[in-house]
């Protein structure tokens, strides 16, 4: 077995992003994650992979060189927090208009605005609905360990790949700033221009060659019939993650009759509370949502008939608790439990505003 | 084996290099590990705390309100963490600048001069390795082979040179811990 090493989740990202082959990582620093940028300028991978690290002068900046390496079929990523990801989401609607694949870690702070450094999960809407114009979805993978921040950059890129489309992973300032033990995989090299070109020579602007058709890479399609049928292209891809591409885990859920879903952070503190509830008898158990989008519709759907009671807990006013809402449809209640302004809930917290619920 | 662990005080008293030298020892001797931070715009002279947790098995929540050992440094500290121990559970204090001594009766309190023993060894850097040679005296969840591993581990190389001092220093705390209320 490989060693494992003690690393905070961000510094997991940075050396997963240069162990799968990324050409590429634009940032710009920001709190609680200026420690993915920080590892790979000590890590300097142009030494080694020649993977490119540069501080952009914003986050807008970040956004469009990304936007500018993925249209040359190169693995390109940006990392920042809340604020700068909102910056951001005009480029993520061109990226996904112009199906660009790419990749976003957003490790979420308190919002609104400037908010708070500490931990969050609001731009869960931000991350799933949208968040730039217009009728697009992101794959979006929400890491609950730092083992996952490794994994996910690497799944990441294959999702966005496949789909041809910008993906996110949504972390936060718990997953970022903790340190576990993470095992380091196997390197993969960086495709060489050759490669690139056998690869998305069908759609990437690798340079013409004769023979083949002039690749254009736009979101803009004047033409109201084209432009339908690109949005028809869009959706299609998005049915086909919905299809394909759910992912989530399981814990305790088999005789469960009231289950907590939660994700990132959460799901872990709520992995606790379901060992408390185990020991008072309480047949609670967790369903936690690896792919925020696609969203474990079926999933929920499939648990709700052995179920009295669901229950979303986040780090915000209520925002995934819509979507499994949505996926219940009114045949049970489905409760809530957040805590806003950067607070984290402990498991006995949680457990109390369990209890508090079902006994209503 | 599971030990939950809080270290409190200031910013600069090496509070979190502490518990990161914890949590690689906690590798070394085959467990799983967890390290949380508090982080914030806290620098030198701000408060500082780690919420180490060591364990045999999978770890779930890395966020506690319950510890089974809390790790004090400073008086804000003490106000916000002594009711955060578990019964039966231990609280180490060093005195230095602490008016409010703990009250419990149901945990077990020691203290530990750090700063006095530190500055007779002509180190007050390895303020926070006397620190841990007093925790792991109380609680011996890695041995001091391990602990060495793992400063080895979490310390640059350049100043590996240092390690038999910072080792001197967990010997010190070993020995001069003092009991205060034992259960």
């Amino acid at each position: 077995m490989a060693e494992k090493i003690l690393m905070k989740g961000n510094e997991a990202i940075a050396h997963a992003a240069i162990r799968c082959g990324c050409d590429g990582y634009f940032g710009y620093p920001i709190t609680p994650q200026s420690e993915i940028m920080e590892t790979l300028m000590e890590e300097q991978p142009w030494e080694t992979t020649g993977m490119v690290v540069l501080q952009a002068e914003s986050e807008t900046s970040s956004i469009n060189m990304i936007y500018g390496g993925a249209c040359c079929g190169k693995k390109v990523m940006t990392s920042s927090s809340s604020p700068g990801v909102s910056l951001m989401c005009e480029g993520l609607s061109y990226l996904a208009g112009a199906e660009l694949p790419c990749l976003v870690v957003n490790v979420v702070r308190g919002g609104p605005g400037l908010g708070t450094i500490q931990p969050g999960q609001g731009d869960y809407f931000q991350a799933v609905k949208g968040g730039g114009h217009g009728d697009y979805k992101m794959v979006v993978l929400a890491p609950s360990s730092a083992q996952e921040m490794y994994d996910f950059v690497d799944l990441s890129f294959e999702l966005a790949f496949k789909y041809r489309t910008p993906a996110m992973i949504l972390a936060d300032g718990v997953v970022g700033q903790m340190m576990e033990t993470v095992e380091l995989r196997p390197m993969k090299p960086r495709l060489t221009n050759e490669q690139i070109i056998e690869k998305y020579s069908s759609w990437a602007t690798t340079g013409k060659t004769p023979g083949r058709k002039q690749n254009v890479v736009t979101s803009l399609a004047l033409d109201s019939i084209i432009h339908e049928q690109l949005n028809n292209t869009l959706q299609a891809k998005y049915r086909k993650m919905e299809e394909d591409d759910v992912r989530f885990e399981e814990i305790m859920c088999d005789d469960a009759e009231h289950v907590i879903v939660a994700y990132g952070c959460m799901a872990r503190i709520c992995e606790s509370t379901v060992e408390m509830a185990r020991k008072e008898g309480i047949k609670l158990g967790l369903l936690r949502p690896i792919t925020l989008f696609p969203f474990p519709t079926n999933e929920i759907n499939r648990l709700v008939p052995q179920l009295k009671t669901m229950m979303s807990v986040e780090l915000s006013a209520g925002q995934m608790v819509e979507d499994v809402r949505l996926a219940v449809n009114g045949r049970i209640p489905v409760n809530f439990f957040g805590r806003l302004g950067g607070i984290v809930p402990s498991p006995d917290e949680v457990f109390e505003a369990f209890k508090k619920a079902i006994n209503k | 084996m599971k030990e939950e662990i809080i270290i409190a005080g200031f910013g600069g008293q090496g509070v979190l290099s502490m518990g990161k030298i914890l949590a690689y020892s906690g590798i070394m001797q085959g467990q799983e590990v967890t390290w949380m931070p508090s982080y914030g715009p806290e620098m030198r002279g701000g408060t500082a705390n780690v919420t180490v947790i060591l364990s045999d098995k999978k770890i779930s929540s890395p966020i506690l309100s319950k510890f089974d050992t809390a790790i004090i440094l400073n008086q804000q500290s003490m106000d916000k963490f002594e009711d955060g121990v578990k019964p039966g559970g231990l609280l180490i204090y060093d005195p230095n600048g602490i008016t409010r001594h703990p009250k419990r009766k149901d945990i077990n309190v020691c203290t530990i001069a750090a700063v006095d023993l530190s500055a007779e060894l002509g180190n007050s850097k390895a303020y926070n390795m006397v620190v841990l040679g007093a925790f792991l005296s109380k609680k011996p969840i890695v041995n001091l082979e391990n602990v060495i591993k793992g400063l080895k581990k979490s310390i640059p190389e350049r100043h590996h040179s240092l390690i038999p001092m910072n080792e001197q220093a967990i010997k010190v705390g070993m020995e001069k811990i003092q009991v205060i209320n034992s259960l």
